[in-house]
């Protein structure tokens, strides 16, 4: 009860503000304390029903508290337990006055009736006063041994609340054996699951300081107790029964019989109406088959149909505490429930959070054979008046078809999404059209094509508009109006309130201007100026950067923000395997539910007692934060921890970076940046600039472009007969690949392609195939080092005149040497119509 | 071991306030009230029932109204605490009949006495309100339940069938009856939540019934009970014996996913006979939990049809059809549709003779919504609504608008078909014959059409 906290709350006009009904109640009370007349317990019980009421609003009655002790002096039982609550509520802060209440309490501790000694047991236990902890040992070592087993029950939980107030005064006064006793003799299963909560409780608080303690603790886990709890399983009511399978699942069979045993003794838990019985029950049996893979499948398929049962059963609350851990097995293995799809489509009338647990669950059992319809059935979900949902649904879509082999007719729905025409579903799709672009760079011709039509007005979320920008960078060269999408974006640059939109827009403009120049020059230079000006640090920084490169080598800018990419495999994974496993080891619990182990929201002290292993692996906070720390700021740390080991991961590149803020494909090039520096600086020099552009208009620099012809020499009269050309370029792997922009001259010179075999071959590089009519030309050349007759290189060359590109593939037989080639390659290309 | 146990108005007033381990900050009420109020206000999202804030886990369930919240700072089973919230208020709802703010507030003495019963210092006790009578000594305050909105799924037979009792379900288990004598009788409610998915072309996409049996006892000195269902009853699909009954018996066998019971139920000739024997304690509680997936014949066909009728105009057509007996009636219909969201205006046209119909627009959230008082099997009713548009639509219609959702009740109708073919009361005298209710009932859970 919250007295002072309340009382402060301004009072409503229907509650009495406090003061004078107090100083009233006390008046009427004192008239009442000493009177005999007949009907004086009615007006008693009126009197005591108002402070009672006054207390639980926050009213302040402590000032009572002379008077309602005074009253107390009554046989009328209702009166009495209105006397015990009041005297729990403000014994605390009144320690005084509570002196005053021990002696009736410890008369009625001695009353005929087992009902009075008990509850006057209770209130006693109940008064969390220090310094009177010296009256209660007497009544409780009275009340363990009481003939009725309800005083018994109170008791027993009376040593735990005499323990939480005096540790030393209950362990010296031996009360722990006594519960040990109890515990294991008592006939009545309450008072046995009372001791056993006690204990535990006591045991798991001592444990640290006693090494006696930790043994016994130990030794609830041994196999008489075990068996002994399990005997009397059906004894215990359904929420001992739950405390009773907690401590069996952390009991370690010796035998697969005793596990066999001890699961058949247990399987008509599984069909429990109460829920958290079944889960503490399936807590037993995944636990102790986790090395029996056979079993464990088996406990899988027998724990199914139980579980969606009490989903479906139970009011929303339960339904989801059950879900969600239905949501774990789910992801901890997905196919055993892959033919169960359709108990975790979603109900129009279910709360948000129990959808979201469910489009996880359809996201994680898809596979071959149920894909189209669990696509089909978000699909209609993405059709749907609730947003939040809709936008799930639209991820959920997007991580299927991620991780899907076949993703052709999922590519077609997301597309479709994006004639929709609802903003939020247009958003969320374009973020995911991009990461899919990322992993499946061949669908970009269908995606670009589509995504070229929307207009980037519609588009005003930062991360869809970050998106939408990356795609335009990376495919300037198949979307025509690239250049002027992006220069309109940038004439808006001052609108542009996030950061991250802006930080994309100037990769994505830099991106397009090195493939399309001329269209894209006037764009870049704003682009640039704003940046240079922003007020954003890490804007400002990029634009400085970008700037600088430019400055100094246009070749070099160009790796540095179109590098080679590799289509992206497996995204980073949000969790780790071991956190995964340690919520599996706290199964039937909050972490659950919240998805996390539970050192992560829960403080040492408060582990509980049911925590047994302590070690929290490599993973943990450890021991050096010290117990001062709030929780939130532990939860803080640990999160921290969580964060780096994660990102660690993330797609195995280069050191981790603090700029997580931003999404994927900026932080990409900021990481390929880094290396691409250490790792050119040696051989930059022989860098060839093939645009040659009048980039020294563009913001008055003066380029220093002088190329010094690289080290590797080719054979001018190289021979390669076409059969050999063709089992080589089968065997050997890319080992470069680059995109260049072509410059207009060399695009003008283009009109049929013996132009560029003759050109290229002035170069000491030869044609061996080609083909194609404008814009598309393809052609394969091939080179052979001049010392080394035996070491080619292969190429692949597609020459593109529209969008002035040319993507190269370069296979080698010395790999080692086949940047230098490149270098070589780009730089006779792009002398391509000028020379 | 639970800290605090609290009990929430809806405007967030403690009604009942219990602190265990005073290990959480008194103003934790108010905290909790403030969060699950502005939980994400823009997304319009609900608060789950288990968040964590600041180191505090807090558990809430909202039963009539009220909102059950337990707090603790431990790592406790989320299924346990909620599942022992829900039993609170069950046993409270015992108690006092009704379960209300107001009869709450009447009797919350009562309920503080339960409380000291149900959980000691965070641990839960007993939920059984036949243990807990021999320690409750309060005498609950009876509110006047007619014009209160009840509580439970039995809720629904207040309404409609003038066989019963007004009393029955809102009376309390150890409140006796003005005339001091409490009347014998036992009430066994077979309750069916039915899910079923339409796509736009009418076929069933998923369905399921989730059903329970629910009992509650007024008769005294708890005599067994024998409650005998379905002979040819199967559980769990793809076993033997249902390829068995399937020849033989045809399509007649009920077959169930799965089930649960609770603890009181002896299933000892339950695999012989299909028989439950129990000794029902006080209070009410569910006999049995069950799932069945199989098919079943649903009650209502829905049929909508959305059409461009010009540049800012389009109709709508729905009609719905009770495919069940003519001597059951289904009673508080609601079928409700979201329209694009640039209508502005709908006109109605109800058929001809229509009595009992409501329609509506909600302006607020754009849907359409078509109430029907009752509707009689093998009946059919049509709507027709004509919607304006403040903008040009361009793109699909059928994209914006739907899905068709319908809620109902259907008394004395099941669709699974499970049956009590008899209940048993062992008899202590020859004069003894006590009431019997068994009673049917269906609702809609999620009864949706797409377009």
């Amino acid at each position: 009860m919250a007295p002072p906290a309340q009382t402060q709350r301004s009072a409503s006009p229907s509650q009495p503000s406090g003061k004078g009904e107090v100083s009233d109640l006390k008046l009427q009370l004192r008239q009442l304390a000493g009177s005999r007349a007949p009907g004086t317990d009615d007006s008693k019980r009126d009197l005591f029903k108002k402070v009672i009421s006054y207390m639980t609003i926050g009213i302040d009655v402590s000032s009572l508290f002379s008077e309602m002790v005074m009253c107390s002096a009554t046989s009328d039982i209702v009166l009495k337990k209105m006397c015990y609550l009041y005297v729990g509520n403000y014994a605390k802060g009144n320690p005084d006055l509570a002196l005053l209440t021990i002696n009736f309490l410890q008369r009625d501790c001695r009353d005929e009736d087992p009902m009075i000694r008990g509850l006057a047991l209770r209130s006693l236990c109940s008064l969390r006063v220090a310094n009177l902890v010296e009256y209660l040992v007497g009544p409780l070592g009275l009340g363990l041994k009481d003939k009725n087993s309800y005083v018994r029950t109170v008791a027993a939980i009376g040593v735990l609340k005499l323990y939480c107030i005096s540790a030393s005064t209950c362990i010296d006064a031996d009360f722990t054996s006594m519960l040990k006793t109890l515990m294991l003799n008592d006939p009545d299963a309450q008072v046995v699951a009372n001791c056993l909560s006690s204990l535990q409780e006591i045991w798991s608080l001592e444990a640290s300081t006693s090494e006696e303690a930790s043994r016994e603790r130990e030794a609830l886990l041994s196999k008489p107790v075990i068996y002994y709890f399990l005997n009397r399983i059906k004894e215990f009511s359904e929420w001992a029964q739950c405390l009773v399978l907690d401590l069996v699942s952390k009991y370690v069979p010796a035998d697969s019989n005793e596990i066999f045993d001890i699961m058949n003794l247990l399987e008509d838990r599984l069909q429990h109406a109460n829920g958290a019985v079944v889960l503490a029950t399936i807590k037993v049996f995944l636990h102790m088959t986790l090395s029996m893979t056979d079993v464990h499948q088996q406990v899988y398929e027998r724990i199914k149909a139980p579980l969606l049962t009490l989903v479906s059963s139970g009011s929303p609350e339960q339904s989801y505490a059950v879900l969600s851990h239905l949501h774990l097995l789910v992801m901890r293995a997905p196919i055993l429930f892959s033919s169960d799809y359709k108990h975790f489509y979603c109900q129009y009338n279910e709360p948000s959070y129990v959808k979201k647990l469910k489009l996880d669950m359809l996201t994680a059992v898809a596979n071959e054979s149920n894909t189209y319809e669990i696509v089909t059935e978000l699909c209609e979900y993405v059709a749907n008046v609730d947003v939040p949902i809709a936008r799930e649904s639209v991820r959920a879509v997007g991580k299927i078809a991620l991780q899907q082999y076949d993703v052709n007719a999922i590519v077609d729905r997301l597309l479709q999404f994006l004639e929709m025409e609802k903003d939020y579903v247009t958003a969320e799709t374009l973020v995911l059209v991009k990461d899919l672009l990322r992993k499946y760079p061949q669908w970009s011709h269908d995606c670009i094509a589509v995504v070229g039509n929307i207009s980037s007005k519609n588009v005003q979320e930062p991360k869809a508009k970050a998106a939408l920008i990356w795609m335009l960078g990376e495919y300037s060269q198949d979307m025509l109006d690239a250049p002027y999408v992006l220069e309109s974006l940038i004439d808006n640059w001052d609108e542009e309130h996030s950061a991250e939109v802006r930080l994309h827009l100037l990769t994505a403009v830099l991106k397009c201007f090195l493939r399309r120049p001329p269209e894209t020059q006037r764009a870049l230079g704003a682009a640039l100026a704003a940046g240079l000006s922003d007020s954003h640090q890490d804007v400002h920084d990029r634009a400085l950067f970008y700037y600088r490169l430019l400055q100094y080598n246009v070749s070099v800018a160009d790796r540095v923000v179109n590098p080679p990419k590799q289509a992206v495999s497996v995204f980073a994974d949000t969790q780790g395997s071991e956190i995964k496993d340690r919520i599996f080891d706290e199964f039937n619990s909050l972490s659950v539910v919240y998805q996390k182990p539970s050192y992560m929201f829960t403080d040492k002290e408060h582990r509980g007692p049911f925590e047994f292993s302590e070690e929290i692996g490599n993973l943990s906070v450890g021991e050096e934060i010290a117990d001062t720390v709030t929780p939130a700021q532990r939860v803080e740390a640990s999160d921290n921890d969580l964060l780096l080991s994660t990102s660690e991961k993330e797609e195995n590149r280069g050191p981790s970076n603090n700029g997580s803020a931003y999404s994927a494909p900026a932080y990409d090039t900021a990481l390929q940046i880094q290396s691409e520096l250490t790792v050119s600086s040696s051989s930059l020099p022989s860098y060839a600039p093939q645009p040659s552009l009048p980039i020294d208009d563009l913001l008055g620099l003066g380029l220093s472009a002088a190329p010094s012809p690289p080290p590797l020499k080719l054979n001018p009269k190289a021979v390669l007969d076409p059969g050999t050309f063709q089992r080589k370029w089968g065997q050997l792997t890319v080992s470069s690949s680059q995109d260049c922009s072509i410059s207009p001259q060399g695009v003008a010179a283009l009109s049929t392609p013996q132009v560029l075999q003759k050109h290229m071959q002035g170069h000491s590089i030869h044609c061996i195939a080609s083909g194609g009519q404008a814009p598309n030309f393809k052609f394969f050349f091939f080179a052979q080092k001049a010392e080394e007759p035996t070491t080619f290189f292969l190429v692949q060359c597609l020459y593109n005149t529209s969008s002035a590109q040319a993507q190269i593939k370069i296979k080698a037989d010395d790999p080692s040497t086949s940047d230098a080639f490149a270098i070589l390659f780009q730089s006779a290309l792009s002398k391509f119509g000028i020379s | 071991m639970i800290s605090q146990f609290f009990v929430l108005s809806q405007r967030g007033d403690n009604i009942v306030f219990r602190d265990y381990r005073s290990d959480v900050p008194k103003g934790s009420a108010e905290i909790f009230f403030r969060k699950v109020k502005f939980w994400k206000e823009d997304e319009e999202e609900e608060a789950p029932p288990v968040f964590n804030l600041d180191g505090v886990n807090y558990f809430h369930v909202k039963v009539a109204g009220l909102l059950f919240v337990a707090t603790t700072r431990v790592n406790m089973s989320p299924s346990l605490v909620l599942e022992l919230l829900h039993r609170i208020a069950r046993v409270i709802k015992d108690y006092l009949g009704v379960l209300n703010e107001d009869s709450f507030r009447k009797n919350f003495v009562l309920v503080y006495e339960l409380l000291d019963e149900v959980i000691d210092f965070g641990y839960a006790q007993t939920t059984s309100t036949e243990l807990l009578k021999s320690y409750v000594f309060n005498e609950p305050i009876v509110v006047d339940a007619a014009r209160l909105p009840p509580l439970g799924p039995a809720a629904m037979f207040m309404q409609g069938t003038k066989r019963m009792p007004g009393t029955a379900v809102t009376k309390s288990v150890v409140a006796n009856e003005p005339g001091g004598r409490k009347r014998e009788e036992i009430f066994v409610d077979i309750i069916e939540k039915i899910s079923v998915t339409f796509s736009s072309s009418g076929y069933i996409l998923t369905s399921e019934i989730d059903g329970t049996i629910q009992m509650k006892s007024y008769l005294t000195g708890n005599p067994e009970i024998r409650l005998a269902l379905n002979e040819d009853l199967n559980i769990g699909r793809g076993g033997r014996s249902v390829y068995d009954y399937g020849s033989s018996a045809g399509a007649g066998s009920v077959i169930l996913d799965d089930c649960n019971f609770h603890e009181s139920v002896h299933l000892d000739s339950f695999d012989v006979d299909r028989t439950l024997s129990l000794v029902p304690p006080d209070g009410e509680f569910p006999v049995m939990n069950y799932r069945m997936t199989q098919e079943f014949k649903p009650p209502f066909r829905i049929n909508a049809l959305i059409e461009e009728a010009g540049a800012f105009k389009a109709e709508v057509i729905l009609k719905v059809r009770a495919e069940f007996p003519s001597t059951i009636t289904a009673n508080t219909i609601v079928v409700q549709m979201p329209l694009p969201k640039h209508t502005t205006r709908v006109s109605f046209e109800l058929e001809s003779g229509a009595v009992g119909h409501t329609t509506d627009f909600k302006e607020a959230n754009k849907k359409l919504e078509w109430g029907l008082k009752k509707i009689v099997g093998g009946s059919e009713h049509t709507l027709r609504a004509k919607l304006t548009f403040s903008q040009e639509s361009h793109g699909n219609i059928m994209k914006e608008a739907g899905p068709v959702s319908m809620t109902f009740t259907i008394p004395m109708y099941n669709a699974s078909k499970l049956q009590v073919r008899y209940l048993q009361i062992a008899k202590k005298s020859k004069t003894y014959n006590p009431y019997r209710w068994v009673r049917y009932v269906t609702q809609a859970n999620s009864y949706v059409a797409r377009l």
